[in-house]
């Protein structure tokens, strides 16, 4: 069930001052990602704060870097719950997670970061880990 | 940057995606809840039976990490005397 919304206004918030955009519909969504070209970062928000705690601050330590993602664009799991639905039939064969960021390439996912991969972690390492799947891919 | 959160502390281990190795040969992969009398709580939990999988298990394992838990269980308690060995699914 989702959170009220002014609760979760600050999260969001988070990523719009990042200039990241929050596709909030179904349409939202298919407009960003099909049929895309270049390169787009997803990132797939979360209430929680056993992972998500360092997962905005590790994707905003990430995009201070000269290389990033064309494009960047937010879902924010358990509250706009079609809109990231809709986002992971983008994802392929990669499971649902929150807090999670999927780096797509002309539509294809080429690097994914799963929530067990951000447990536990710095916002640093995480930001280490988008940093090097940005100069891999976004070149 | 708020780091706004939701979610009270509970152990350790809580919101974590953990391995446990059970007595009984079945591996499971999940959230850890919370560890009570009657067992480990966890969520979103994938279940590697080697009866039934055809996968060899650090081949499963390495399919979850790569692509994600295939979650086959939402709720789930592992019996206290089945959880032998824990250990973090990232590591």
């Amino acid at each position: 069930m989702p959170y009220p919304e002014m609760m979760v206004k600050p999260m969001r918030d988070d990523l719009i001052r990042l200039g990241v955009e929050e596709l909030r519909s179904v349409a939202d969504v298919d407009m960003a990602l099909a049929n895309s070209t270049g390169t787009a970062l997803m990132f797939v928000n979360s209430v929680c704060g056993c992972a998500a705690a360092m997962a905005r601050p590790g994707l905003a330590k990430a995009l201070t870097g000269g290389v990033k993602p064309e494009k960047l664009y937010t879902v924010f799991a358990g509250q706009d719950l079609e809109a990231t639905a809709r986002a992971r039939s983008y994802f392929g064969e990669y499971q649902p997670s929150s807090p999670s960021v999927a780096l797509l390439k002309d539509g294809e996912v080429v690097a994914f970061v799963h929530r067990h991969e951000i447990e536990g972690r710095s916002a640093d390492q995480l930001a280490s880990v988008l940093t090097a799947a940005f100069e891999t891919h976004c070149k | 940057m708020t780091g706004h959160v939701f979610h009270e502390q509970r152990d350790e281990l809580h919101g974590i995606t953990v391995v446990i190795h059970g007595v009984s040969g079945r591996t499971y992969v999940g959230r850890w809840h919370e560890r009570g009398s009657r067992g480990v709580i966890m969520r979103d939990v994938a279940i590697h039976d080697p009866d039934a999988n055809a996968l060899p298990l650090e081949e499963w394992l390495g399919k979850q990490r790569k692509f994600g838990i295939a979650v086959q269980e939402k709720h789930m308690i592992v019996p206290n005397e089945e959880a032998a060995e824990v250990s973090l699914l990232s590591v």
